[in-house]
């Protein structure tokens, strides 16, 4: 496969943002035919070198060669012009046009739908795809908007499809679909790039690996001679291990009891539906499902930032007392305990604020306290100073606003103020997403440290590898339904997958 | 008997304003620029028109009825299209806040007006504080030589001058762009999602500058359709009123869809002069009250379009930021 000549040649490729240098000198060789998983860090410039490529960024220096030629790539118009075509990590489709619209959308010439729908779904059939192209963007799944994002490029002729982490927000089921899609793809004699994190998925697709560090080129091999040992240990710099801890839970207590949680949303859509489970002292409680299967309205609920509309959730307290969660306001909730280190996708919404620098971030949980009408600013600072290097954020000081922080960076802050506060029960929600494997390392050591503690952790993950590594116990969500409650040890990566999409997972009969 | 004849021409001329603003300000939206110098721009254009038509009703020794026409037509779109090229300098190429800009413009424009009408005032000699310009005013209120003859029918449908059937083509024309061609989803993809369109290879900065400046152009129309068709040419300082935010309220009130901009203009015209058709005698409390309508029905309209949750009727995703391609 490697016989034939590389279709791009990236050669000295060197950009910096303000000073620090996002690629460094990087060469790399993209093949027809073949499938190039880009690894790295966050941070080490897969995303710009991409953008290079594609046009949305212009080199400072550095040569690229499209099939031997030396090429100047101006613009995202004059990359796909070329026939490179990238699928973002965030989708850049319009919510309000149809699948159709969104993927003729920058063609010149008269507009006819019809033709064009016509053309789509020849492409369709040639690849396997399945889509309704009138539908509306608003109303897809994540998964469908993926597919029109690649159809959108192919339908521009592109013959270089690069995709940036492209099964991040994927079930199982969506994400083999997709592989038999490159697949298919790359038999067809189009060069793929896929930029992701998970080992697995690198193993599984490609047919080369590219690892880049610190915006340097570190090396690329064939899939087939490495494995995700060496190919972590190079990403990093040094060498790394892959497995997760899962330290057997201590004298678990009933901590959390839901039963029967019913949550309906504002516009009347029923989110949970009679949801009933019990969340243990020491034990890490993970939750599974599709996204938006319930999983935000479950956590928000027991937070006391949802309004529920039946069920209780009681609280059982260390020294034996109850306590109904349901009508507290967060503060009471939070004062007893329970913590919600919420991430939801702007890792900024709910958790942070962007604007403000890391000791204020860190007042947002204290500010209430102390008798005068000052705020104690002494606090914040220490406890900042304190999230800072015991979790080694990488950060110029702890007076920059947190927004100039890496996503890594930004949850360490996140996290580290929520375990300040002592919780009982800690609430996360996609704590690793668009982390790279160093934090999300970083932060598996951190929940498993707040399990030794005696801490309830209910852990909403979208990883399913990673929650069947960490969690002693697996909720799967289905459509907001408790479609099973498995334990973490022996559970089935394909079993939960099922269970996700299907309630019961169509094993047993489904009660 | 509520005299419809009589009514309805009325309440088309109130609307024709109203029309022209509202579809200048949908072009401007939809490329995510919420204009809110619309006003001032309608202003600027209806001054921009008087001065062309002073001009040359003073300088020309025998009137040409087309370049009666033409010269205050040519002077309207070009002072209302630098309106729109200063926004749009502003707003798109220096970022800046569209809402300070358009209210800014706002202020300006009518300065920039009453400045201009306070010197013509001076410069024509005139006992009022009023400029008349009835002769090219004539020339603009030409209508079908035939349309007295179909009585009633005539009367409501054929008796107005040029500009207010340009109006009807305009917003037709705009609703077929929008939706039909690919200008128009090009335009609209512009103002949902730039960075979208950036990457597809739309020229974002293009669209937002050509939408906005020929909507400022249209905008501008409906302040020349004001003076020298509605107001028989007469240019007082401060006489265009408060129908440029009308127009701006317009726009949410059609959800972003120039063709029902038409009716919804026409309804708003009539809303708007309702209190003239009043039985005689009535009281004159009654008659405020009536006044009222229009900003009433607005806010009704507003709370009735927030209430009812469907994404097509949604502003534009963007509307209202600035696009900045290297934005992270």
């Amino acid at each position: 496969m490697t016989t034939n000549t590389p279709v791009v040649k990236l050669r000295g490729i060197t950009k910096s943002f303000g000073g620090r240098k996002a690629n460094d000198d990087i060469w790399l060789d993209i093949y027809r035919g073949e499938i190039l998983a880009l690894l790295g860090e966050n941070g080490s410039g897969k995303t710009t070198l991409m953008n290079i490529l594609t046009g949305l960024y212009y080199p400072d220096s550095g040569t690229i060669y499209l099939n031997g030629e030396e090429t100047v790539i101006r613009s995202p118009k004059d990359a796909l012009d070329r026939g490179i075509g990238m699928i973002h990590q965030h989708f850049k489709l319009v919510d309000v046009f149809s699948a159709a619209e969104n993927i003729v959308l920058g063609n010149e010439g008269k507009l006819d739908m019809e033709k064009a729908k016509s053309d789509i779904r020849e492409i369709c059939k040639k690849y396997g795809f399945a889509v309704d192209l009138d539908q509306k963007v608003y109303d897809m799944s994540v998964s469908q908007k993926q597919t029109v994002e690649i159809l959108k490029v192919l339908y521009r002729g592109a013959d270089i499809l690069i995709l940036d982490e492209p099964t991040a927000v994927l079930t199982p089921q969506e994400t083999d679909r997709l592989f038999m899609i490159l697949r298919s793809m790359r038999d067809a004699g189009k060069a793929i790039v896929i930029i992701t994190h998970k080992m697995n998925e690198v193993e599984e697709l490609s047919d080369r690996v590219a690892i880049l560090r610190h915006g340097q080129f570190v090396g690329d091999m064939l899939t087939k001679d490495t494995n995700a040992q060496e190919m972590a240990s190079l990403l990093i710099g040094r060498p790394v291990e892959l497995n997760i801890e899962r330290p057997d839970p201590v004298d678990p207590q009933p901590r959390l009891e839901v039963k029967d949680l019913t949550v309906t949303s504002e516009d009347g859509v029923l989110k949970l539906d009679h949801v009933s489970f019990t969340a243990y002292s020491g034990e890490i409680l993970g939750i599974a499902g599709i996204s938006n299967s319930g999983q935000k309205e479950l956590l928000e609920a027991i937070a006391g930032l949802q309004p529920v509309d039946a069920g209780t959730i009681t609280y059982l307290a260390p020294d034996g007392t109850n306590d109904e969660l349901i009508g507290k306001d967060p503060f009471d909730i939070a004062k007893m305990g329970i913590t919600l280190s919420f991430v939801p996708e702007d890792r900024l919404g709910m958790g942070l604020v962007a604007n403000m620098d890391l000791s204020d971030n860190m007042m947002l949980r204290s500010y209430r306290k102390g008798r005068t009408a000052f705020l104690n600013k002494k606090d914040p600072r220490r406890l900042a100073e304190n999230v800072v290097s015991d979790l080694s954020v990488d950060t110029p000081g702890i007076t920059v606003p947190v927004r100039t922080l890496s996503g890594g960076n930004i949850q360490k802050v996140l996290v580290g103020r929520e375990i300040a506060a002592a919780p009982t029960v800690l609430l996360t929600a996609y704590a690793v997403r668009g982390l790279d494997i160093n934090s999300s390392y970083t932060i598996y050591d951190l929940i498993n440290r707040q399990k030794r503690n005696g801490v309830a952790v209910i852990y909403v993950g979208e990883d399913l590898d990673v929650l069947l590594e960490l969690s002693d116990r697996i909720l799967v969500l289905c459509g907001g339904k408790v479609s099973g409650i498995i334990e973490g040890r022996n559970a089935q990566k394909r079993d939960v997958g099922l269970m996700m999409t299907k309630l019961g997972g169509g094993i047993s009969d489904a009660t | 008997m509520f005299d419809l004849v009589s009514f309805i021409p009325r309440a088309v001329m109130q609307g024709v304003p109203l029309l022209y603003g509202c579809v200048g300000e949908i072009y401007t939206e939809k490329s995510g620029n919420l204009n809110l110098g619309i006003p001032g721009i309608m202003y600027v254009g209806a001054i921009g028109g008087v001065t062309g038509a002073f001009l040359y009703e003073e300088h020309a020794a025998e009137m040409n009825g087309l370049l009666a026409v033409l010269i205050p037509l040519l002077s309207c779109i070009l002072a209302s299209l630098l309106m729109g090229l200063i926004y749009c300098f502003l707003t798109v190429t220096l970022r800046a806040n569209q809402n300070v800009t358009g209210l800014a413009l706002t202020t300006f424009g009518v300065g920039v007006g009453n400045f201009f009408g306070g010197s013509l005032v001076k410069l024509s000699n005139s006992d009022v504080p009023s400029i008349a310009l009835s002769t090219t005013s004539k020339f603009f209120k030409t209508s079908l030589p035939f349309a007295d003859k179909f009585g009633a029918i005539g009367k409501v449908f054929l008796s107005y001058g040029f500009l207010v059937y340009l109006s009807l083509a305009i917003a037709f024309f705009s609703a077929w762009l929008l939706k039909k061609t690919r200008v128009g989803l090009h335009l609209r993809s512009v103002g949902e999602n730039p960075a979208t369109a950036d990457a597809v290879g739309i020229n974002v900065i293009k669209y937002k500058y050509i939408a906005t400046c020929a909507g400022s152009v249209i905008a501008g129309l409906g302040g020349l359709y004001y003076i020298m068709d509605y107001a028989n040419g007469v240019w007082s300082n401060n006489g265009f009123g408060d129908r440029g935010w009308l127009a701006i309220a317009l726009v949410i009130f059609t959800v972003w869809n120039p063709a029902s901009a038409v009716p919804a203009s026409l309804l708003f015209g009539g809303l708007y002069i309702l209190n003239l058709f009043l039985p005689t005698g009535a009281h004159m409390a009654v008659k405020e009250l009536y006044k009222m309508i229009p900003y009433v029905v607005t806010l009704a309209v507003l709370v009735i379009v927030s209430m009812k949750k469907k994404r097509e009727n949604d502003p534009p995703a963007s509307l209202g930021q600035s696009y900045f391609r290297e934005d992270r």
